[in-house]
């Protein structure tokens, strides 16, 4: 039986300025993330607006909220494909201003996307290969004499990526075509190449679309186990409720790119505006 | 099964891929050589000619593949590095020789100075270029491969005991007794001495294999085609995907360069026209029907494309005509569903597939990353 059926212990939440829950835990530790007034126009449409939030260093996140309430753009200014229009991110309490989603990847953001962006022509391996870029090194020229260091840290890349896809049991997938797994595979092996870039803050843009719920339960035990091992944060958006209840210690509810409510799961559960807004219409919290 | 088959499909694809390429290339040379050697009249008066050729096309054939097929980039213009091969490494080739007598050391050295000539340069267009997403690479290069044939039809290059002399003037440099013209403007270069021969093109075609090959199957390689198949994730994993795309550009631009080099030091003469926009859409066409992405594909297809134009001599005036139905039919041949999926099981035991593997569709455009 899996953990995720069996309920886990909620986690304790102590208050942090800006207005945001961080686990107990993480209190001696700076947050991994702090928004403050995060905001971006599209034209005339304020899509996200004054977004405050903080992170704890090995905190699971939720951003929830219904269609188009511009959670994923907030991702998106995360990782700066969207410079914003106003406020500031400090990742681990370093200012994001005028990064690229190149630099930001490197200052330890990770993510996933919510359209599969997978190099669907390569294999399996090469592209947790590819999120192992910037971690195992040498230069173009040592890859076209085939020196040591070439031949080092192949060994090693190919160690690592089969290691990294053990997580979700996908090493024996390794020759295959990326595109030519199945919908939750892809899933899977995309967070395995954000892994891959080691990071300290890991986004994912709805981990469990497409999955079934053996499938989403198998998940989040995975992102538990991840968290545990690697201790970082995760943040993810997600619709499916159980999940979201069952592993987000701080959730975040987004409405029309304003957040209506920040809290615990059970929080959350009771918030009026919020069962208005999402979970009433859903009927399922 | 034989220990030679076990250890073949043992191999990686990518691996098998390359070897089987490598030792084709190695055979056409040997039997080449052995019929040279052996047989009078060699391998008759109409290939003869077309060795040296052969080789050049097939090594600019491979390095626009590399931007076409690996790194996802169209380049309209490839011809203009070739055509500055030629002038840049035929000059120097002319310079040297009171200063490097013997052959093959002068033509290595006219090669590495074309072929840096031309990196440079595809770095230069590279800077403005590969930061922007679309097809602007292609309009540029276009416009490139112009300017280039305009410029280098108006030089003028000559070497005397004082040193270089240059102009764009019609009239030429005045030279000092013992001095010689290397570029004479619309007349192009005439080469004092052939020095290309068919081993320095058999080893050209042989150094693009491998460092195409190594290229595509190591870190940077993954990193192109990364950049290739989706800007928005490949950034998104720490790729800056401008730098790879340079890599992959200059280092076509290199070989290209080299390439001309070998061309240009073949021939007894050649001018700036030769390298024109037809040139430059002759080697995309050895690329698409070679295959993009595929490496052998562009060596056959380069040299059975370089030899069809002289063994329809015969046909006389309708020599174009059947180059243009002989090219369409092996489109169609290789567009057949039936004949890729043979070739594709030819290919396919191991399981794993073809790192090089073309991307579908149009070059990505920057879309929202959702
Ligand atoms: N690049 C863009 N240009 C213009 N409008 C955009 C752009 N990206 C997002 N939007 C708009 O911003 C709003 C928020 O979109 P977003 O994709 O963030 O929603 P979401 O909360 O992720 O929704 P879903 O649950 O459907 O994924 C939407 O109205 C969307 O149309
Ligand atoms: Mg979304």
């Amino acid at each position: 039986m899996s953990r995720a059926q069996e309920g886990r212990k909620p986690t304790k939440m102590v208050p942090v300025p800006s207005h945001s829950i961080i686990p107990e835990r993480d209190i001696d530790k700076s947050p991994i993330l702090e928004c403050s007034h995060l905001g971006i126009d599209f034209g005339g449409l304020r899509a996200v607006d004054d977004f405050n939030l903080t992170i704890g260093r090995t905190e699971i996140a939720g951003l929830i909220g219904p269609n188009g309430a511009g959670k994923t753009t907030v991702f998106n200014l995360l990782t700066k494909v969207y410079q914003p229009t106003r406020g500031t991110i400090l990742l681990d309490g370093k200012d994001t201003s005028g990064k690229t989603t190149v630099q930001i990847n490197r200052m330890g953001i990770a993510r996933t996307f919510q359209n599969i962006r997978l190099f669907s022509n390569l294999s399996v391996e090469d592209n947790v290969k590819i999120g192992l870029h910037n971690q195992e090194r040498y230069s173009a020229i040592e890859g076209v004499l085939r020196l040591p260091s070439y031949w080092k840290r192949e060994r090693s890349a190919h160690e690592r990526a089969l290691e990294l896809l053990s997580i979700f049991d996908m090493q024996d997938l390794a020759n295959h075509k990326a595109g030519s797994l199945p919908y939750g595979a892809q899933r899977r092996l995309e967070i395995v190449r954000a892994l891959a870039t080691n990071p300290s803050l890991l986004l994912l843009d709805e981990p469990a679309a497409g999955m079934n719920p053996s499938e989403t339960a198998e998940l989040m035990d995975n992102i538990v186990k991840i968290r545990d091992t690697f201790q970082i944060a995760v943040m993810l958006i997600e619709h499916d409720m159980k999940l979201v209840m069952g592993i987000c210690e701080g959730i975040c509810v987004l409405n029309f790119g304003q957040i209506i409510a920040k809290g615990t799961p059970a929080e959350i559960q009771a918030n009026p505006a919020v069962i208005e807004a999402y979970l009433g219409k859903r009927k399922e919290g | 099964m034989s220990n030679m088959g076990k250890r073949l499909t043992g191999m990686k694809r990518s691996t098998r891929t390359s070897m089987a390429t490598y030792g084709m290339v190695i055979l056409a040379y040997i039997v080449i050589q052995l019929i040279r050697g052996l047989r009078d009249g060699g391998v008759g008066p109409l290939l003869e000619g077309q060795l040296i050729p052969i080789c050049a096309y097939v090594t600019m054939a491979l390095a626009l593949n590399l931007v076409v097929g690996i790194s996802g980039e169209l380049s309209l213009g490839h011809a203009g590095f070739m055509s500055i091969g030629a002038f840049a490494g035929c000059s120097m080739a002319m310079g040297l020789e009171s200063v490097i007598p013997a052959a093959p050391l002068r033509l290595a050295a006219a090669m590495v100075f074309g072929a840096a000539v031309a990196a440079v340069l595809g770095f230069l267009i590279g800077i403005p270029v590969l930061r922007l997403n679309g097809d602007y690479l292609a309009i540029v290069t276009l416009a490139f491969g112009e300017i280039i044939k305009g410029v280098v039809t108006n030089i003028y290059l000559g070497l005397d005991s004082a040193g270089l002399h240059f102009s764009f003037l019609t009239n030429g440099n005045e030279l000092l007794d013992g001095g010689k013209e290397l570029i004479k403007g619309p007349v192009g270069v005439m080469n004092s001495e052939r020095i290309s021969t068919f081993t320095a093109g058999f080893i050209l075609v042989m150094i693009a294999l491998i460092v195409i090959f190594n290229l595509v199957n190591s870190r940077t390689g993954r990193a192109i085609m990364a950049a290739r198949d989706n800007r928005i994730a490949a950034e998104s994993v720490g790729i800056s995907v401008t730098k790879y795309k340079m890599i992959a550009f200059a280092t076509s631009a290199a070989l290209a360069g080299a390439a001309g080099t070998l061309y240009g030091c073949s021939q007894v003469t050649f001018v700036a026209t030769k390298f024109d926009f037809n040139t430059s859409i002759l080697i995309l066409v050895f690329v698409v029907l070679g295959g993009l992405g595929n490496m052998w594909g562009s060596v056959i297809a380069a040299a059975a494309l370089t030899i069809l134009p002289e063994a329809l001599r015969q046909f006389q005036d309708y020599r174009m005509l059947v180059y243009a139905i002989v090219l369409i039919l092996v489109m169609l041949a290789t567009n057949n569903p039936t004949l890729q999926s043979f070739f594709a099981r030819l290919f396919r035991r191991g399981g794993d597939d073809d790192d090089a593997a073309p991307r579908k569709g149009k070059l990505s455009r920057k879309e929202a990353a959702r």
